[in-house]
């Protein structure tokens, strides 16, 4: 997965198969800074610190399709190789907290990609999950709350594909103001 | 400027289409997998070009995501199901077969033998 985009969708499936009903990601992208910090943050089903050591190592995982899980220890490697991080925050039955760093001008940050994309892929996987987004760059601060779109969309679902594809384009403009 | 205002007129269009849908019935479901080997192999560009174009041609048609298929290495996977819940499953598939997936199958009920999975597995 060589775009951000792609991996905040990986981790956000971890929350929405932890049966989060709500999810905010964050995202600051500040070349004033040089960093990109990502934060992924659940009302899912949690982890015991046990759990929370184990999913780091990459021979862990409760999905029973495939022995091994890829995600966090995947990515947790590619923060470190440009002098960032990530960790885990999670309390059982409460939620969990993903915050990941990365070096911006570091030789192995990979592009931040398709980050509209990612957030109409996740609010279509689910009518019942709200987002909140934030992205903040030098320049733009943009922030989106689902249950906003809802209130007005009525008994219409926000996965229609009609509501899908306009959001796509109501944050198109928000991240280009 | 898209404000929340402008989400009204697509409720409007929506609920009208739902109520169409009504002696149309929903004719296909589409599933897309989306775990980590399905995203890592192109799946987000599948679903998404699936979306439009069931968006733009307004066709009776379900879009759903799923988890691993468990066929990491045909990834990206698209289940077709019709109403009697017949299953048509394409493998490696990508934004231009995804086109060609709902102009044929989801439009004109025409299976695409050459992606399902009975061409790659033997
Ligand atoms: N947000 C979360 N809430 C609860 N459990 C989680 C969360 N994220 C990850 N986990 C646990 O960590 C495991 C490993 O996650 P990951 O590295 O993404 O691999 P995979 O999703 O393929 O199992 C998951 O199977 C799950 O048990
Ligand atoms: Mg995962």
């Amino acid at each position: 997965m060589d775009e951000l985009a792609l991996n905040i969708l990986d981790i956000a499936y971890n929350s929405i198969r932890a049966k989060a009903n709500d999810i905010c990601i964050y995202i600051n992208d500040s070349i004033k800074e040089n960093v990109i910090d990502i934060e992924i943050e659940d009302d899912g089903c949690g982890m015991t610190n046990e759990e929370v050591g184990k999913v780091i190592d990459p021979f862990f995982t409760t999905r029973t399709t495939r022995k091994v899980g890829l995600g966090i220890p995947l990515f947790k490697q590619n923060a470190e190789l440009t002098g960032g991080y990530l960790h885990i925050d999670s309390k059982k039955n409460c939620g969990t907290i993903v915050k990941t760093r990365f070096i911006k001008n570091h030789i192995d940050t990979p592009i931040m990609g398709d980050v509209i994309e990612t957030m109409t892929t996740l609010i279509q996987a689910d009518e019942n999950i709200d987002y909140i987004f934030e992205y903040k760059t030098d320049d733009i601060h943009f922030i989106m709350n689902t249950k906003d779109m809802k209130d007005i969309l009525g008994d219409v679902k926000i996965t229609e594909p009609e509501v899908i594809i306009w959001l796509k384009d109501y944050m198109k403009e928000g991240l280009s103001q | 400027m898209k404000s929340l205002e402008d989400l009204k007129k697509i409720r409007e269009a929506a609920q009208n289409k739902m109520t169409m849908r009504m002696d149309d019935n929903q004719k296909y479901r589409i599933v897309v997998g989306m775990a980590t080997c399905g995203i890592a192999a192109g799946a987000r560009p599948v679903l998404n070009t699936i979306v439009e174009e069931v968006a733009k041609a307004k066709l009776p048609v379900t879009v759903l995501q799923t988890g691993c298929i468990g066929m990491c290495t045909l990834e990206p996977i698209v289940e077709v199901f019709d109403k009697d819940d017949n299953k048509t499953t394409y493998v490696l598939v990508d934004a231009k077969k995804a086109k060609e997936i709902v102009a044929h199958h989801l439009m004109r009920d025409e299976v695409l033998e050459e992606y399902t999975v009975g061409k790659y597995k033997k």
